[in-house]
Formats: structure tokens, sequence, C-alpha cells
């Protein structure tokens, strides 16, 4: 898994059925990756709704948030609209897991990534990075902790 | 990851309890999160059945766009906290949920039937300084790890394990007995 201080790797994913986001293509913003392992979860407030909660508290520290899992285009597609989501989700669909296995997340058993956050600063180096529990909802409290360390250390 | 409660329950808190039980339970609560509805009566069971050794707190933490009518709904009982009904107005909402599932908002005869000061109910529900006070709740229970709803703290640690009643009810004895 990436650490503090490793440059995140680029990617080119799916995020609608005609949309691609480049990661590069966000320089000068921070960005949030957020992995998780699969749309539908059956809870209310799940980690992909809490987020979009708190959309308005990332844009405060010029972050971008981006959630990411094997799911397909289609599938985020109607996930998204279920759920009235606000953020890009991006498809690691096709090779599966690549992006995943890039960050040293992909959970290879299951086929899925695992619940990984990695918070990267405007340079898109990687400042923070935490990997959740099994099944357990990692809460945005890290990923907050981590935009205002960096808001009060400026990047020299 | 240690998620600890913060800011710690004080003043601006509602609370139910003695102010110095050896246990604290706090919910972070939605008004329409149909999980959070079928936690109440547990938190009334277990609130009586640990008398005074249980002081139990609620802090707003709705989540608006999964439930449109949750916001509202904080801000209706906060409302109510302002003619000394917040436990009143939160009971009548948990105890009529389905209500908030149509597009009426039904807090303005929720007041009616609690015998609350009508009009000063719907001027408080525009004051912006209550939207704040839910706002910094739910701004509180990000802070503090709230990673859904209910989510709950037992002694400023946050729980993670069931919350069904004989679970719940068990680790609070736990945590009592271990003082």
């Amino acid at each position: 898994m990436l650490q503090k201080g490793d440059a995140a790797p680029d990617f080119t994913l799916y995020t609608t059925p005609d949309q691609t986001i480049r990661l590069n293509e966000l320089a000068g913003k921070k960005v949030i990756l957020a992995f998780y392992p699969a749309d539908w979860s059956p809870v209310c407030g799940d980690q992909m709704a809490l987020y979009n909660e708190m959309l308005k508290y990332f844009q405060k520290y010029n972050a971008q948030i981006l959630g990411i899992s094997v799911d397909s285009k289609w599938c985020h597609m109607a996930f998204s609209e279920a759920r009235k989501l606000h953020f890009p989700l991006l498809a690691d669909f096709e090779p599966k897991g690549a992006v995943a296995r890039s960050y040293g997340v992909y959970d290879a058993k299951e086929g899925e990534c695992q619940r990984a956050l990695f918070v990267m600063d405007e340079h898109h180096i990687i400042q923070w990075s935490y990997l959740s529990p099994v099944g357990i909802n990692p809460g945005a409290d890290g990923i907050l902790d981590a935009l205002e360390e960096m808001a009060n250390s400026p990047v020299s | 990851m240690a998620h600890k409660l913060r800011p710690m329950v004080s003043g601006n808190d509602h609370i139910q309890g003695l102010a110095g039980a050896p246990l604290e339970l706090v919910e972070y609560g939605d008004y329409q999160c149909p999980h959070c509805g079928r936690a109440y009566p547990i938190i009334k069971r277990i609130q009586e059945e640990m008398g005074k050794d249980l002081k139990f707190v609620f802090r707003n933490f709705p989540l608006s766009e999964a439930h449109p009518q949750a916001f509202p709904a904080a801000v209706a009982a906060e409302a109510a906290a302002r003619q000394g009904a917040f436990w009143a107005m939160h009971d009548i909402i948990f105890e009529n949920q389905e209500l908030l599932e149509s597009e009426e908002m039904p807090f303005v005869e929720f007041a009616q039937k609690l015998g609350l000061d009508i009009q000063k109910f719907e001027q408080d529900l525009e004051d912006p300084k209550l939207a704040e006070k839910v706002d910094d709740d739910f701004t509180s229970g990000v802070r503090s790890g709230v990673n859904g709803t209910p989510g709950f703290f037992i002694n400023g640690n946050r729980y993670d394990g069931s919350w069904e009643e004989n679970v719940l009810l068990a680790q609070l004895k736990a945590v009592l007995a271990k003082g």
C-alpha cells in the first residue's frame, strides 16, 4: 500500500458511460481517493453517502473526492442516481482492479478493492493513507484531519 | 484510528439523566433514518433498565441528501428546545417517523400536539442560528468519526458493535463494571 511521500500513480478511468477522469487533469487540486469494495452496500449512511454530505467541507480545502471500485460505469451510474451522489465514482473495471493494484489495495481473493483512503496534495504526492478493517466504514475524520494538517503546513 | 467524541458533552447538548452518571451514551442520529427509528425504542428501554447510571445525549447527524426531511426535523427539535420541549419533539418525531415520508412537513402539527407556542415555534424554525446548531452537530460527528446513523459513543469512545438491545445493554454494563 502506498504511503505518505509516495507519488500517486496517474490513471484514466470511466466515471460515466461516456466520460473519463484522469488524475493528472486534477493538478492544482488536492485529491481524496476512496477505494471501496462495491456499490449497493445495504446500509443507509454508508461510506459514499457520508462523503456525499461532506462535499462542502472538502471544497473548503480545495479537495476533490473520487470514489473508486471495480464496479462498471453502468453500475456506478445507477448507484449514483439512486443515492443522489454528487461526486464521481470511477470504474476500475478493465483491466479489473489495475488502479487498486498500483496503489497496493486490491483484494485478489474477493476480486474487489479494499476499503482504503488516500489524501494527496496539489502535486499529487500522497500525504495520508489509511486501510480500514474489512466491513468498517472509516468515516471521514481521518480525511479532514489530513486536509487540515496540509492547510496548516503549506507545501514549500 | 481511535475515534473519540469531540467536543465532549457540554451544556450545549441535549441531555437526559443525571450529569454525574457514570455512563454516557451519545447518539448521532437522523430523524428520517429508519435505523435510528428502530434504535429509538431500544434506547428508551435501555434508559429504563440502566436508570440513574446512564445519561443519554442526542446530537444531530442529518444525511440530507438521502433524507430530505432529516434536516428540517432536526431544526424543529431545536426550535422546540427553545420552549423546553426538545425531548418531547424528539420523541414525537421518531414515534411518527413514517409521516416524514410525505411531502408535507408535520412539525407544526407536532408542535400543536405538544402545546407549544406556535407563533414562536414558526419564528424559531426560520432562525439561522438553529440551522447552524444542527450543522455544528454534524461537523462534530464527522470529526468524531461518525460513519453512519445511528452512531454511538460510550463514555467518549466510538462504539462499533451492534446496537441490538441485549448487545448494547451488555456493553454498557461491562463498561460500568470496569468503572
